[in-house]
C-alpha cells in the first residue's frame, strides 16, 4: 500500500491518546481506498472532476487499485456492471458531483433492474456548501434513491469507513443491487478513523437465504404430482452463483423437466442441453412459450414473471399450479399469484429441492411426463428459429445467419468468449442464436433495456478477463449511444470486438412501425450513420466491413484473429424481422412464427397497443 | 392469511421500525408515489432515541395483493427493522388528533359547544366568536366530529394522521 502512512493501529487509537507523528492520519481519501482495498476491490471505473480530486489524488500514490478512466459516467457503471456481472464481484465506480453524478443515474437504474452489485462513489461540495445550489453541486442523494437499492451522504469523517463497508454488504447481499455514498469534498480531504469490515450482522437488512422446508416439502409434492411440468429460471440463478447453476443443472437433470430461461438467466443451464427449451418470452422459442402455456405445474427459480415473458397476464400460464423461488419477497405475487412462495437464495432452494425431492418416496409420473415430452418434442419440431439465408455470391446477409456465423466460428475456435449487448433486435438475435453453456458469459441490459449498454459492459468484461474473447453484438443505432468508449478500449488496449448489425434502422422500432403503426416509420431510419470503418481507425481501432455474405466468415476471421479493438460493420438486410413474437397483450398461445403470420398483429386491441 | 387471489379493497394500517437517519421518510414516501400505492394517512416520530428509531404508521388501502406488495416492499428498505400490518396481525387501537377552528356567534356556537362536550373534545383556545377544539379519537370519530363542524363555521381543521398499537402483550 501507498498511502504514505503505516497502515495500522488506527482503528484501535483511543480517543485522547497520543497519537504518533505519521499515525492517525490518514485522510477521509486514504481511509476509502483502504476500505474498498479490504472489500477485495482492484479495479475502479471512474472519471475525475473537482469535487473527487482528493480521491484521485490519493488513488495517484497507491498501487493496490487500478483506476480505468471511461469518457462518460454512464458507461462507468455499465463497465461496472460487466465487470460484476462476469466475476460475480461487486462492481465499483468513481465519479464526480453534479453532472458526474446524474450521467451515471442510467447506469444505476440499469443495475437496479437487472439487479447487479455495484458501488457508485460519487463526490459531493463541501458540507456546508450543500443545500447552497454550488458549482457542480446536485442532490445525488434526492435524485438516486429511486435509481439504487441504496445510498448514504457521508457527512462526518468517522462515518466513512462504516459506510463503505456497509455500502459493500448492501450492494452484495439478498437481491444484489446498486448502492451510491456521496462524498462531501471536506469529509474526503479530513482527517478520518479507519474501521475494518463489521463482524457483527446488519442491524435492519438481513435477507433471508435459507428456504423454508415446509414450503419446499410442498413444492415437491406439486412437482411429484405434476402430468406436465415446467421449470423457468432467471437472472436470479446467475446472481446466486455457480453453485446455483450447478444446482439447477442437478435438479433438471436428476428430475427430467423441461426447462427454459429468461433473458437474464441464459447461460444458467447449458443451452445444448436437450432438456433446455431456449427462451421464452415476446421473442422466445415457440416450445418454450407452449409449454409455459400448455404446464400444469410452474417451478419458477429467480425470475419475476415480468410483462415481457407472461404477455397477457390473465392468459398467462392458465393451468399452472405455481411456485415461485426469489430472495426477494416482494416479488412474490407481485404480478402472478402463486401458490408455493419459497424465499431463498436460488442455490440454497435448488439443493433443498434436490435432496428432498430424493428423500421423498413418492413416484413421479413417468409416463405423464414422456407423454408431456413428446408433445413438447412437436413443438419443438416447428424450429421456430429457422431463417433462410441465400448463400449465392453477392447475395445480402441475413442477421441470424451473421450471429450463427460467429457463434459457430468462436465455438470452433474454443476461446473463452464473453458477449454483451445492445438493445433491440440484434440483441434479440444474439439471445436466440447465440448459445450459452455456462453462466456469467451473457451481459445484457435485460430490465431497462438501455440501448448503448454493450460497449461499456465489453470493457467491463475485457478488464475482469484480459485474456478472453469480448465480443459486443451491437446496431448501428444502439453503439452510437457510448461510442467515444471507443476511446477506452484504445487507452488501455482492450481488444474488444464491436460486431454491428448494420440494418440502418432503429430494427425494433422499425418492426414495431410496420406490424403495429401501419409501416409509417416515423423517425425510426438512422440517417446520416458514419463511416464505421473510419470511425474504428480514428480511435486507433481496426474498422471492418462486410457487404455481402461473400465477406462475411472473412470478416469475422480476420476480426477474431487481430489481437486489438475491432469495429466489424456487417451490413445485414434492413427488412428482417425478429420472430418467433408476441405481440404485445398477446397470450403465449398467439405467437407470430414469421412473417406469414404477421396479420395477426393488426388483431391487436388498443389495450395490447398501450403496452411497451 | 388472506387470498392473494382476493380481489377486494381493503384499509389497512401498516406500523414500521426504522433507523432514525435522514432521507428514510422520504425512501417510504417515493416508494409509495413511485409505485402508485395509495397514503391515506401517514405519521413519523422518534420512538427511541437510544436505539434512533422512528415508528412510521401508515393508512393505506388496496387489495390483497397491493397490500402484500406494500408490505413487503417497505421490508427491503435497508433502514426498516420491522413492518406490522396491524389490522391484518390483530385487535390494535389506532388514534387520530385533530385541531379545529370553528368561527361563530349565537347559537351555532352554542350548538357546536354542545357537539364537543358530546364527543369529549376540549376547548383550547376561545374567542368571543370562535373556538379551537381538540379531539383524539378513531379516524371515523373525526372525521363525523368535522362533518358535524361544517355548518356550524368550521374554519380550518389540523390533523396528525394515524398512531396506532397492537393491543395485548407482543410488541412490534
Amino acid at each position: 500500500m501507498g498511502f504514505g502512512v503505516p497502515a495500522m493501529s488506527i482503528s484501535t487509537s483511543q480517543p485522547g491518546a497520543t497519537i504518533q507523528p505519521g499515525q492517525d492520519s490518514l485522510s477521509g481519501a486514504e481511509v476509502l481506498l483502504r476500505a474498498l482495498k479490504d472489500q477485495g476491490v482492484e479495479v475502479i471505473f471512474g472519471y475525475p472532476g473537482g469535487a473527487v480530486l482528493p480521491i484521485y489524488d490519493a488513488l495517484f500514490q497507491q498501487n493496490a487499485i487500478r483506476h480505468i478512466l471511461v469518457r462518460h459516467e454512464q458507461a462507468a457503471v455499465h463497465a461496472a456492471e460487466g465487470y460484476a456481472r462476469s466475476t460475480g464481484r461487486v462492481g465499483v465506480v468513481l465519479v464526480t458531483s453534479g453532472p458526474g453524478a446524474t450521467n451515471a443515474v442510467t447506469g444505476l437504474v440499469d443495475a437496479l433492474m437487472d439487479s447487479i452489485p455495484v458501488v457508485c462513489l460519487t463526490g459531493q461540495v463541501p458540507t456546508h456548501l450543500i443545500g447552497n445550489d454550488a458549482f457542480q453541486e446536485a442532490d445525488t442523494t434526492g435524485i438516486t434513491r429511486p435509481a439504487t437499492k441504496h445510498n448514504y451522504l457521508v457527512k462526518r469523517p468517522e462515518d466513512l469507513a462504516r459506510v463503505v463497508h456497509e455500502a459493500f454488504y448492501v450492494a452484495r447481499s439478498g437481491r444484489p443491487g446498486p448502492v451510491v455514498i456521496d462524498l462531501p469534498k471536506d469529509v474526503v480531504i479530513a482527517r478520518a478513523p479507519y474501521t475494518a469490515p463489521p463482524t457483527l450482522a446488519h442491524r435492519s437488512y438481513r435477507p433471508q437465504t435459507e428456504p423454508d422446508g415446509g414450503q419446499i416439502a410442498r413444492a415437491v409434492a406439486l412437482l411429484k404430482a405434476a402430468k406436465r411440468p415446467m421449470v423457468y429460471t432467471c437472472g436470479g440463478v446467475i446472481n446466486a452463483g455457480d453453485a446455483a447453476s450447478a444446482a439447477l443443472v442437478a435438479f433438471v437433470r436428476e428430475t427430467g423437466l423441461p426447462c427454459t430461461s429468461t433473458l437474464m438467466g441464459l447461460g444458467a443451464y447449458p443451452a445444448s442441453d436437450p432438456q433446455f427449451l431456449g427462451m421464452l418470452g415476446m421473442h422466445g422459442t415457440y416450445e418454450a412459450n407452449l409449454a409455459m402455456h400448455g404446464c400444469d405445474v410452474l417451478l419458477n427459480v429467480g425470475a419475476r414473471f415480468d410483462d415481457r415473458v407472461t404477455g397477457r397476464l390473465n392468459a398467462f400460464s392458465p393451468g399452472s399450479r405455481k411456485i415461485h423461488i426469489d430472495i426477494d419477497p416482494s416479488s412474490i405475487n407481485k404480478n402472478v399469484p402463486v401458490e408455493v412462495p419459497v424465499i431463498a437464495d436460488a442455490g440454497r432452494a435448488l439443493e433443498a429441492l434436490r435432496a428432498a425431492w430424493r428423500a421423498d418416496a413418492t413416484r413421479p409420473d413417468t409416463q405423464a411426463l414422456a407423454e408431456w415430452w413428446r408433445q413438447i418434442e412437436t413443438w419443438r419440431a416447428v424450429d421456430c428459429l429457422r431463417f433462410v439465408q441465400d448463400t449465392a455470391p453477392g447475395s445480402i446477409i441475413k442477421p441470424q445467419h451473421a450471429v450463427r456465423r460467429l457463434f459457430e466460428i468462436t465455438r470452433q475456435q474454443g476461446r473463452e468468449t464473453f458477449i454483451t449487448t445492445e438493445v433491440g433486435q440484434h440483441q434479440m438475435w444474439a439471445a436466440q442464436h447465440f448459445h450459452f453453456d455456462r453462466p456469467n458469459h451473457w451481459m445484457t441490459s435485460g430490465w431497462l433495456g438501455t440501448m448503448g449498454y454493450g460497449l461499456p459492459a465489453a470493457m467491463g468484461v475485457q478488464i475482469a478477463h484480459p485474456d478472453a474473447l469480448v465480443i459486443d453484438i451491437a446496431g448501428e443505432a444502439s453503439i452510437l449511444m457510448n461510442i467515444q468508449e471507443m476511446g477506452t478500449l484504445a487507452q488501455y488496449r482492450m481488444p474488444v470486438k464491436v460486431f454491428i448489425l448494420n440494418n440502418e434502422y432503429m430494427g425494433m422500432v422499425r418492426q414495431w412501425q410496420e406490424l403495429l403503426h401501419g409501416g409509417r416509420y416515423s423517425e425510426s431510419y438512422s440517417a446520416a450513420l458514419p463511416d464505421f470503418v473510419k470511425l474504428a481507425e480514428s480511435f486507433h481501432a481496426v474498422g471492418l466491413r462486410a457487404k455481402t455474405i461473400d465477406d462475411l466468415d472473412r470478416v469475422i476471421l480476420e476480426m477474431l484473429a487481430v489481437d486489438r479493438p475491432v469495429i466489424a460493420d456487417i451490413c445485414v438486410d434492413q427488412k428482417e424481422n425478429c420472430f418467433p413474437m408476441i405481440p404485445s397483450g398477446a397470450a403465449h398461445n398467439e405467437m407470430i412464427l414469421g412473417p406469414q403470420h404477421e396479420s395477426r398483429a393488426a388483431g391487436i386491441t388498443d389495450e395490447g397497443l398501450v403496452l411497451v | 392469511m388472506a387470498s392473494p387471489f382476493d380481489t377486494t379493497f381493503r384499509s389497512a394500517t401498516i406500523s414500521v421500525l426504522v433507523e432514525n437517519e435522514s432521507g428514510v421518510l422520504a425512501r417510504v414516501i417515493g416508494l409509495f408515489s413511485g409505485r402508485g400505492y395509495n397514503i391515506d394517512s401517514l405519521t413519523v416520530a422518534p420512538v427511541d432515541r437510544e436505539r434512533q428509531q422512528s415508528r412510521i404508521n401508515i393508512v393505506t388501502s388496496g387489495t390483497e395483493m397491493v397490500i402484500e406488495q406494500i408490505k413487503a416492499q417497505l421490508d427491503r428498505l435497508v433502514p426498516v427493522h420491522r413492518v406490522a400490518d396491524l389490522t391484518r396481525e390483530g385487535p390494535h387501537v389506532a388514534r387520530e388528533m385533530a385541531l379545529m377552528k370553528v368561527v361563530g356567534r349565537g347559537e351555532p356556537r352554542v350548538e357546536a359547544l354542545r357537539i364537543a362536550d358530546a364527543f369529549r373534545a376540549r376547548v383550547v383556545d376561545t374567542t368571543v366568536e370562535s373556538f379551537i377544539f381538540e379531539l383524539t379519537g378513531s379516524t371515523e370519530k373525526i372525521d363525523a366530529f368535522q362533518e358535524l363542524m361544517r355548518p356550524l363555521g368550521l374554519a380550518e381543521v389540523s390533523r396528525t394522521g394515524v398512531a396506532a398499537i397492537a393491543r395485548g402483550v407482543g410488541a412490534i
